[in-house]
């Protein structure tokens, strides 16, 4: 008989992690850089050299080497795989992110967006071979002006702040056929706003003045009235604002800034909790940019690529940029040269991001006029329930009202505890969670913005909830340890970013030998 | 909905637990008479079956590039991506992360950035690379930009042999800052003096190589003239596989280099998403637009990487940034990094050889179809021909053979009198029969 | 050593005869954390009080250094180049970013002494 039993049950043992001959720990594994490990002759790439031929380089052939290593496809997956797992996604769990909408992407926009007869189309071939390709840009325009309620849309921005760019460039085109651009320089934004609208108001040669947020979080026709004046261009407002909240005075802000000849950009960002509840046109708002990687759910990348198609009132549609779709007979075209026009310009080579078009299209249809709206409830919904379950523990800046898609505390509760913003969110690290948005809005102190987004269940909600809450009692009862040591559970604890903007290196070079 | 986790019980337990009676009573911040009593009137949701037919039913309608023999360049470029390419960025872990805000659980994305910044510096001949910008046109306004902050000037010069779309992109943001741009006329052959156009206001002069038509050019004297004058040279592709054959721009001076990414690991898309390559020398690095990753250590030492030198950036600097970018992209990047990966030094190097060798090929048989004369004397996968008829119906006719064959000139230059000029790209996805089709049918066009 | 005088701003001035030197104050670099990078100002630039001519960056955060009084920049500290940490480590003295000549030493009358100025922190907090 076989008696070559073997231990199926753990031994009692002391819990120490060893330490490893290899720095892995077990299924989280150190992985070098393919500089380190790629060889210069190495590729997972098969090509024939082309028989001998006659150049035509000239005098411009390389004749230095590009100095990159190859790998193998098995080195290569490996490679890429290991480093993956490094990472938190939407996919392996909760990713409250505020203002940044971290919600489930559907496998089928991927699959679709690869269909050959959107993904190997080339953006200048004749229009006769891609009509199919233009009928569904047209289809998300038109969704895109239904759901905003505005009267004209230009496709070709790139990503939410490149939305602004051309919203504010359209603004600058119908001040400067008013004959007004030398006197209206100046863009109002509130304190609260996102980075990239001040930003965006300078590229363009326009002077920021700020506005500020009332005691509730919110701007006030009042505080827009005594900004405005002859020399202002347009008004910058997000909204649902970036504390979460709709600007309730939105309709008389518009109002007021038409009467003073200005103009209302609406950062749309937050758009997510109103669709379907509200539309940007009924408001007043002369420009708005769609994030169609926060809305409309193509996937975030790690940063990108996003899409950021700008809808336009009928006072601005005159300056929208090229190129945009027309009509010849019934022949789908893009209009790429406006001829005697009053459009702005380009903004991008070509006409958008059209494989974000297709997700963002996919996405809509799955979710129809219904399910959009069910969406943006949720999303509402959720993001109630979370401040309603915290509220007791943390402190909010605005008190206890209802937010809009995303609840907005601040750190006022931690002031005792020895504890910042910054170790509560890393600690979080430790439990699993992807940490919420930290330290924006700037103007809330230790700020930290919760989007749950609609695609959570409750018994996710439930368990986030009650993490945070242990956190917060721990936290309140001066378990500091926990928190300014955290991440200790993570691939890497806290990384020394001093050394990181001293001596910045930003690429890999060659140790010297020896 | 099959994406809506919560149902009717769940909703009516969390409103309660927050204190509502039913759903408005959290959207009551709307003013009531905006609110939307009925639903948008688009369709209702449809099965995942249903969007599938019916969007495949859209796509049906556009000729694939793989589907014809398929000639067009112009900005981008067909190339074959390995399978591995598309698998792995459709991994989760890429796919469905966000920005790397919080380094310790994203040195996946961090350290593929460092990877992507090194191989981009390296291909360019540059010291230092961003995170990526949206796309070649745009990286290239961005440089533009860069600049004149640099020199405290206003005027760029671009060449003639710049990507028109990229100078309609260049001038429409020159024109809403108050800048100046010196655009320079059509330089389909090359000859033109684009140094000549560089005086003490300059701030940069705008040169792209292999250019608009295919040529290749030096940028060595352009970069001499434009440092003589205290300009800087940028140096811009459309063609990242070019620089596996071609001198690299740092080579030749150049002070920032753009380009378009597309053409290594991402498909044609129809114009987007794509990726902008953007790399300059080290000391210019605190005027870069966009994201950095950089190298530093954890709390126990381990090497780590993290986004650094962030004050240049909007969320920080807010009017002051050097850029409005946020979102870049990164996925595209991630796919061009592990391409180039795939691809290294050898793959890269015979990769460019093979696109050399399909477009000499391809253009010794045009240069021998009647009329049809070549115009480039340097070129490396694209070249630029005359027909006796004008382009724009030549290219029709050929549709109609089944070939795409090209852009007409005329299409991005209209009322230039470049009518008569095709640009025609041949990759490595061209086989000898496809290159035999066109000559075939454009003789039978032409005749 | 001269008597250091504050701005609101959180800059202070070392008179050393026509010569005023200016930095952050102690407390300043202690809020910002960790100074990385600084930008100075060209030597021969005209600053006016109260206008900027530097600008300070930590990690997260970039900070203008106001002048404390309007003048020529006579010198810079390149030192902190490539030691941007000096600030931190020694704010009021290894610290100091550039050297004004003055144009109008009564300027000064406005600013806060040591004394006054940590009272003036006390408020502020």
């Amino acid at each position: 008989m076989n008696m070559q039993g073997r231990p199926t049950r753990p031994e009692e043992a002391e819990l120490i992690a060893p330490t490893t001959f290899t720095g892995n720990r077990g299924l989280d594994m150190e992985e070098p850089l393919i500089f380190e490990t790629g060889r210069l002759d190495a590729t997972g790439v098969d090509i024939d050299d082309p028989e001998p031929f006659a150049s035509r380089l000239g005098p411009h052939e390389r004749a230095a080497p590009v100095g990159l290593p190859g790998l193998t496809e098995p080195e290569c997956l490996r490679h890429y795989v290991r480093l993956s797992r490094k990472n938190y996604s939407i996919d392996a769990g909760l990713y409250p992110l505020g203002s940044c909408t971290m919600k489930h992407n559907p496998r089928l926009n991927e699959k679709v967006a690869r269909l050959p007869g959107f993904a190997d189309i080339h953006p200048l071939q004749p229009f006769s071979t891609v009509q199919g390709a233009l009928e569904l840009i047209e289809t998300l325009a038109k969704t895109l002006m239904a759901l905003t309620g505005m009267s004209a849309i230009a496709m070709s921005p790139k990503a939410g702040a490149h939305g602004e760019l051309c919203g504010m460039m359209a603004i600058k085109a119908a001040i400067r056929a008013r004959g007004e651009a030398a006197t209206r320089r100046i863009v109002l934004v509130p304190d609260s706003a996102h980075g990239t609208n001040p930003a965006t108001a300078a590229l363009i040669g326009f002077s920021v003045r700020a506005v500020p947020a009332d005691a509730q979080g919110i701007v006030t026709a009042a505080a827009v009235k005594a900004a405005l004046g002859p020399d202002v261009a347009a008004i910058m407002l997000t909204n649902p604002n970036t504390c979460g909240l709709f600007e309730r005075e939105i309709v008389e802000i518009a109002e007021i800034v038409h009467a003073a000849g200005a103009y209302f950009y609406c950062d749309g960002a937050n758009f997510n909790a109103i669709v379907g509840k509200a539309k940007p046109g009924d408001l007043g708002v002369d420009a708005m940019h769609i994030n169609l990687h926060k809305t409309f759910s193509t996937p975030h990348g790690g940063g990108g690529p996003g899409a950021g198609p700008v809808v336009l009132s009928e006072r601005l549609a005159p300056f929208a940029p090229t190129p945009y779709l027309g009509r010849n007979g019934d022949a789908l075209v893009m209009v790429e040269h406006a001829e005697g026009g009053q459009a702005f310009g380009r903004l991008s080579a070509f006409h958008g991001q059209m494989g974000m078009f297709v997700r963002a299209l996919a996405f809509i249809l799955s979710h129809g006029a219904d399910g959009l709206k069910q969406a943006s409830e949720d999303a509402v919904l959720s993001a109630n329930y979370i401040r309603a379950c915290l509220n007791d523990l943390m402190s909010s800046p605005y008190g206890d009202r209802p937010c809009m898609h995303e609840a907005l505390f601040d750190d006022r509760w931690l002031k005792e505890t020895g504890i910042t913003t910054l170790d509560f969110a890393k600690a979080m690290i430790d439990e699993g969670y992807h940490p919420m948005t930290v330290y924006f809005p700037l103007v809330v102190h230790g700020a930290m913005l919760i989007e749950p987004t609609e695609s959570e269940s409750k018994a996710s909600l439930d368990l986030f909830i009650m993490t945070l809450r242990d956190l917060a009692l721990k936290a309140l009862a001066g378990d500091r340890e926990r928190f300014l040591s955290a991440p200790r559970l993570a691939p890497r604890r806290r990384l020394d970013e001093t050394r990181a903007a001293r001596q910045p290196i930003l690429k890999w070079t060659k140790p010297a030998p020896g | 909905m099959r994406y809506l986790p919560l149902d009717d019980e769940d909703r009516a337990l969390m409103l309660a637990r927050i204190g509502a009676s039913r759903i408005d009573d959290l959207f009551a911040d709307i003013p009531a008479d905006k609110r939307l009593t009925d639903l948008i009137d688009i369709p209702r949701r449809m099965s995942e079956m249903e969007v599938e037919r019916r969007l495949s039913a859209m796509a049906a309608r556009n000729v694939a590039a793989g589907s014809a023999p398929f000639f067009v360049g112009a900005g981008a470029y067909r190339h074959h991506v390995p399978a591995s390419v598309d698998h792995l960025i459709q991994r989760s872990e890429f796919l469905t992360s966000y920005t790397p805000y919080q380094p310790e659980i994203a040195q996946g994305t961090l350290q593929t950035l460092f990877e992507f910044q090194t191989q981009v510096a390296a291909l360019t001949g540059m010291e230092v690379a961003n995170a990526s910008m949206y796309d070649g046109s745009t990286a290239c306004a961005e440089a533009v930009l860069m600049a004149h902050r640099l020199t405290k000037r206003k005027k760029a010069v671009l060449s003639g042999g710049l990507h028109p779309h990229y100078a309609e992109v260049v001038g429409a943001l020159a024109d809403m800052a108050e800048d100046d741009t010196l655009r320079a006329p059509p330089d389909v052959l090359a000859r033109e003096d684009i140094a000549a156009s560089i005086d003490d206001e300059t701030s940069c002069v705008v040169v792209q190589n292999p250019d608009f038509f295919g040529n290749l050019r030096d940028l060595a004297p352009i970069a001499a003239a434009a440092h003589a004058k205290g300009a800087l040279l940028v140096a811009v592709f459309t063609e990242a596989v070019s620089l596996g054959a071609v001198r690299s721009p740092g080579e030749m001076g150049a002070d920032i280099v753009v380009g378009e990414g597309q053409s290594i690991g991402n498909a044609l898309n129809f114009g987007g998403p794509y990726v902008g390559l953007f790399a300059t020398r080290a000391k210019f690095v605190r005027q870069i637009p966009g994201r950095l990753a950089g190298e530093t250590v954890d709390a126990d030492g381990r090497r780590s990487f993290t986004l650094t030198l962030s004050t240049r950036e909007q969320h920080i600097r807010r009017e002051k940034a050097t850029s409005n970018i946020c979102t870049n992209s990164g996925l595209c990047a991630l796919a061009f990094t592990i391409h180039m990966s795939l691809l290294g030094e050898a793959g890269l190097r015979r990769l460019a050889r093979v696109n050399h060798a399909n477009a000499v090929a391809l253009a010794d048989r045009l240069a021998c179809v009647k009329g049809v004369s070549v115009l480039n004397q340097f070129f490396f996968n694209e070249f630029t021909i005359r027909t006796p008829r004008p382009a724009k119906d030549v290219i029709e006719a050929l549709v109609e053979k089944g070939i795409i064959g090209g852009v007409p000139v005329s299409r991005l230059l209209p009322k230039s009198g470049l009518d008569d000029l095709i640009v025609v790209a041949s990759t490595e996805t061209n086989s000898d029969d496809d290159r035999a089709a066109y000559a075939a049918a454009l003789a039978e066009i032409l005749s | 050593m001269s008597q250091l005088r504050y701005s609101k701003d959180h800059e202070y001035i070392r008179l050393e005869g026509e010569i005023g030197v200016v930095g952050i104050s102690d407390h300043a670099q202690a809020q910002l954390g960790d100074v990385v990078f600084v930008e100075l100002p060209k030597i021969g630039t005209q600053v006016v009080q109260g206008g900027e001519a530097a600008v300070v960056e930590s990690v997260k955060a970039a900070s203008e250094v106001y002048a404390p009084a309007s003048g020529e920049i006579v010198a810079v500290n390149d030192a902190l180049e490539s030691q941007p940490s000096l600030i931190n480590e020694d704010a009021t003295g290894k610290g100091w970013i550039f050297r004004i000549k003055l144009a109008d030493a009564r300027e000064l009358d406005a600013l806060m002494d040591e004394a006054a100025y940590q009272e003036f922190l006390k408020t502020e907090a």
